[in-house]
């Protein structure tokens, strides 16, 4: 296969599909599942898709299901080695404890953003973090 | 096309991908296309503290439209030929 299509979206992700896979979007969310299809604008398929919830060296999963993820979305896709997921140093926990952190945390970012856009404001620069994504 | 057939001859060296996110990404070129996807296999993270979900990925696909920078050493580049190729297909899409 691979010799018949070399350099085509499709001819690279062939060995991909059944894999468990990490998908990362765009907004920055985590999803793992397994690769069921594709195309050529990376329009993924996957199936028992998990979003995965990271804080430092916790996390949490929530299940998601069968999940089409419009190409457009996606900055990366990653085999995932399950070998050496079994052996990372990360401790799950419940998901409303999950949720408390990070939206602390994001309090905390806000908190120290506005500070940052007070400081810059008084030296004549406009802030233009709230446009949009990191795309 | 130039770029992409650029790319190409580039396959098995190892690169560095800065993602547009500040993700870096060091790795071995397996493959690329039209859109400059890329696909990176033993993959090594810079900063994985900052993003431990990828610890346990081993070779990625890259999204083309993601991608800020790529890194390559100097010596897998001849920019003399780049120069060169470059020209003739200016001189040859002018036509």
């Amino acid at each position: 296969m691979d010799a018949l299509i070399p350099f085509t979206t499709s001819g690279s992700l062939v060995d991909l599909v059944d894999k468990k896979v990490l998908v990362v979007l765009r907004d920055g969310r985590k999803l793992t599942g397994v690769l069921r299809s594709y195309d050529q604008f990376a329009n993924f398929l996957l199936e028992s898709t998990v979003e995965r919830l990271h804080y430092k060296f916790e996390y949490s999963d929530v299940d998601i299901g069968v999940l089409l993820i419009r190409g457009e979305n996606v900055v990366a896709l990653g085999e995932i080695d399950l070998i050496a997921e079994d052996n990372l140093p990360f401790v799950e926990i419940p998901l409303d404890e999950m949720r408390d952190k990070l939206a602390a945390q994001e309090k905390r970012r806000e908190r120290d953003n506005i500070v940052k856009d007070k400081v810059l404001g008084s030296l004549g620069f406009v802030s233009d973090r709230h446009e949009g994504d990191a795309y | 096309m130039l770029i992409f057939s650029f790319f190409k001859t580039l396959t098995d060296q190892v690169i560095t991908v800065e993602l547009k996110n500040d993700l870096c990404i060091t790795g071995t070129l397996k493959s690329v296309d039209q859109f400059l996807n890329i696909r990176l296999d033993g993959i090594r993270v810079e900063d994985p503290e900052r993003h431990p979900h990828m610890l346990a990925v081993k070779n990625v696909f890259i999204r083309g439209s993601v991608v800020r920078y790529v890194r390559m050493a100097a010596r897998a580049v001849d920019t003399t030929l780049l120069e060169d190729a470059t020209r003739r297909e200016a001189h040859n899409t002018g036509k």
